[in-house]
């Protein structure tokens, strides 16, 4: 089983931390990991802008990065969603591509985590993850319930996960609509937020760093104590920046 | 409030006041949540949600004989079938048979098909008093708007504001908002309109091709009382509100009040088939832009749409935007699909009016695949719509950087070593519409490549 790992742009510059633990918990699930040096980015900005055409040069150094592959493990449902609808059609031959979550539950089929969280926690569930690739049963639909990101969670010592009163609500990142529709992205990223205050948490997690960014970008201005750590942080038990708590 | 131009210019000034954006997105999630609890009760759900799908798909594959069936049938049953190629057709068949009934006073049930066509303005030019008799759009046409939402037109509008319009046009006490008390103006007010009117106008919630009849759905009952009241009624439907057979009708009304309100059924479901003895019965089968949507492979399913309003009540944008900042006959998220459609200029910025979160689609109990038909809209309204010159060149740019590994890294090591040496006040300008009320990312020392190529990488 040939792994490639597939860590999205904003991450590989901004959040090394968490594409370090996505790396790390995934060679501890003795999986075999390669990250190909050559990548850059999905192109889902300049599609999910109405411009797929820009796209095309990612898409194909993406699909040229990874052809070597059977698997592409990413740590974000947005990236992968995207990458799946538009670049890999899961033909023949063509790697299969997993978010990280769900590589861990359906294709690692994993059972414990050696790690411990004694935090108050609250899951954003990203809606690419939720809606787009199955992460968990969205509030809308009528099905057996199941959470992926969740069952994960619930493997970690000690860790207090919160239940939301608006438990799968967007955030208000969308990509380029953070900047273009910035006063109700804005609004819906501090009503998230509130939900999670409300409920005492120490920290927000998902498996999305894009909707993390977004709401950490609001704490940090706010000087909120909360912080945001990927999922993937927290499954491979890094402690969380809690300063002065 | 006067529309304005952009979506988001029209949704920061609804959030401007904060406490009535606040109740107005809780207000519809609590309708959203009512929702939920009403679909859960029904096992099958997800089957009756395919089940409508499939049949829509059956019906827009089939619309050209199913709406010939349909004419055939109405004749047989006596009554008049009329078609309008758009909205100026169908405003003139309406006057027409006013004129040749010699109506002077009319009542209205709600239409969206008639908000569409604009008709009311239209018949009060021609000197007509045009009286809406479903409350929310009695009270919205005494304060001279529009409805912000499809079911529920006046949910802008609190019980205080209500009570302000009714006592300035019904004489109701200065500063009453008990809504009994305030209905009940209504009513007494309504109940004379609907003595006096001669014609009454409905909309068609389901037209049935095998039947040749077809169902109105409200839930005050006064469409009834204005059919049963008046000599004349005229019925006015979109081509696509067909159904194949009366059997199929039981799948639509046991999604369409769930979905809409969480009732399990609307109060009144009313079946039309023929005129009674001695009145006359109209039916205006309008077109207006739906057969240019049909032909519209990747937006055809939008006409699947049963109007419940699901996809309004939990969107995240709609719930804290309002309807008027949509400035479209149909707002949300089935209008963002359906208003460009009609007109891509004026609507150029409604597919952009989303995160693409999804929620929409899995409300729909139709099934439409509505936030995939926004990315879609996106890429017509780049290429077909009004020119946005900077955002294109700035993507172009972006693609070209992501097109090639070492000008990302390069350009990446740029960014972040600007971003550190900056002075806040150089990065948080005016143009950084992210760091308004947002930090940016802090500037880690290494990035992920770095980190990689130190630690694991053995070749390079």
């Amino acid at each position: 089983m040939k792994v490639g790992l597939f860590i999205p742009c904003y991450v590989e510059q901004f959040y090394p931390k968490a594409a370090i633990a996505t790396l790390e918990l995934l060679e501890k699930a003795g999986v075999e990991v390669a990250y190909p040096l050559k990548q850059t980015c999905c192109g889902q900005p300049m599609a999910n802008s109405g411009y797929e055409e820009f796209g095309q040069g990612a898409s194909d150094l993406f699909r040229e990065n990874f052809a070597e592959f059977d698997y592409v493990v990413c740590p974000s449902g947005s990236c992968t969603l995207h990458a799946k609808e538009h670049i890999l059609s899961n033909k023949e031959g063509e790697p299969k591509l997993y978010e990280l979550c769900e590589f861990l539950t359906d294709v690692v089929q994993i059972k414990e985590l050696k790690s411990r969280f004694p935090y108050k926690v609250g899951l954003h569930a990203s809606c690419h993850g939720l809606r787009g690739l199955g992460l968990a049963r969205p509030s809308e639909l009528m099905v057996p319930d199941f959470n992926k990101p969740l069952h994960l969670l619930e493997m970690v010592e000690d860790i207090d996960l919160v239940h939301l009163a608006r438990k799968d609500e967007c955030c208000g990142f969308g990509g380029t609509f953070a900047v273009f529709e910035e006063a109700i992205s804005v609004q819906m990223g501090k009503d998230r937020i509130q939900d999670h205050q409300e409920q005492g948490v120490a920290v927000i997690t998902g498996a999305d760093m894009s909707c993390l960014m977004h709401l950490e970008g609001l704490l940090r201005r706010d000087k909120s104590p909360i912080k945001v750590m990927h999922i993937a942080e927290i499954l491979n038990g890094q402690e969380p920046e809690l300063k002065n708590q | 409030m006067k529309p304005a131009p952009t979506h988001a210019a029209a949704a920061e000034e609804f959030l401007k006041d904060s406490e009535r954006s606040h109740w107005h997105d809780e207000t519809l999630w609590h309708v959203r949540s009512k929702r939920d609890v009403s679909a859960q009760r029904i096992p099958e759900w997800e089957q009756l949600r395919t089940l409508a799908s499939q049949i829509k798909d059956h019906v827009l594959s089939n619309l050209d004989n199913l709406l010939l069936q349909f004419e055939k049938n109405a004749q047989a049953n006596g009554i008049e079938v009329l078609w309008a190629k758009d909205a100026q057709e169908h405003n003139d068949h309406v006057l027409r048979i006013l004129e040749e009934n010699q109506v002077r006073q009319l009542v209205k049930s709600k239409s969206i098909l008639t908000e569409e066509c604009g008709l009311n303005h239209f018949l009060e030019d021609k000197g007509y008093d045009v009286v809406d008799t479903d409350l929310g759009e009695r009270i919205i046409q005494f304060n001279k708007q529009v409805p912000s939402h499809i079911v529920m037109p006046a949910i802008h509008l609190k019980k205080k504001e209500i009570g302000d319009i009714f006592h300035k046009h019904l004489g109701t006490e200065a500063g009453a908002d008990d809504p009994k008390y305030l209905t009940e103006a209504a009513r007494q007010h309504l109940r004379q309109k609907f003595i006096q009117a001669h014609a009454a106008i409905t909309g068609v919630n389901f037209g049935i091709a095998e039947t040749g009849g077809f169902v109105v759905c409200t839930n005050e009952g006064n469409a009834d009382m204005g059919t049963h009241l008046a000599d004349i009624h005229i019925a006015c439907m979109g081509i696509e509100k067909l159904i194949p057979r009366a059997a199929d009708l039981g799948v639509y009304l046991r999604l369409l009040a769930r979905s809409a309100t969480g009732q399990s059924i609307t109060n009144y479901t009313s079946h039309f088939h023929r005129p009674r003895k001695g009145k006359k019965m109209y039916l205006i089968l309008v077109d207006n832009g739906r057969t240019k949507q049909l032909g519209r492979e990747d937006f055809r399913n939008s006409l699947k749409c049963i109007r419940c309003g699901a996809c309004m009540n939990t969107c995240p944008i709609y719930r804290r935007s309002s309807g008027f900042s949509y400035n479209s006959t149909v707002p949300g998220p089935i209008g963002s699909i359906l208003s460009p459609g009609m007109d891509l200029n004026k609507h150029s910025t409604l597919p952009f009016a989303s995160t693409l979160c999804g929620s929409c689609s899995d409300v729909c109990p139709v099934k439409i695949n509505i936030h995939e038909q926004l990315y879609k809209w996106r890429q017509v309204i780049t290429k077909e719509g009004p020119p946005q010159t900077s955002k294109r060149w700035a993507m172009r740019f972006g693609g070209q950087v992501m097109s090639k590994p070492r000008l990302f890294d390069l350009m990446g090591k740029m960014a972040r070593k600007s971003l550190s040496i900056s002075p806040r006040g150089f990065v948080y300008n005016s143009f950084n519409a992210w760091g308004k009320h947002r930090e940016l990312p802090e500037v880690p020392k290494e990035t992920f490549k770095d980190w990689y190529r130190t630690n694991r990488n053995d070749d390079k």
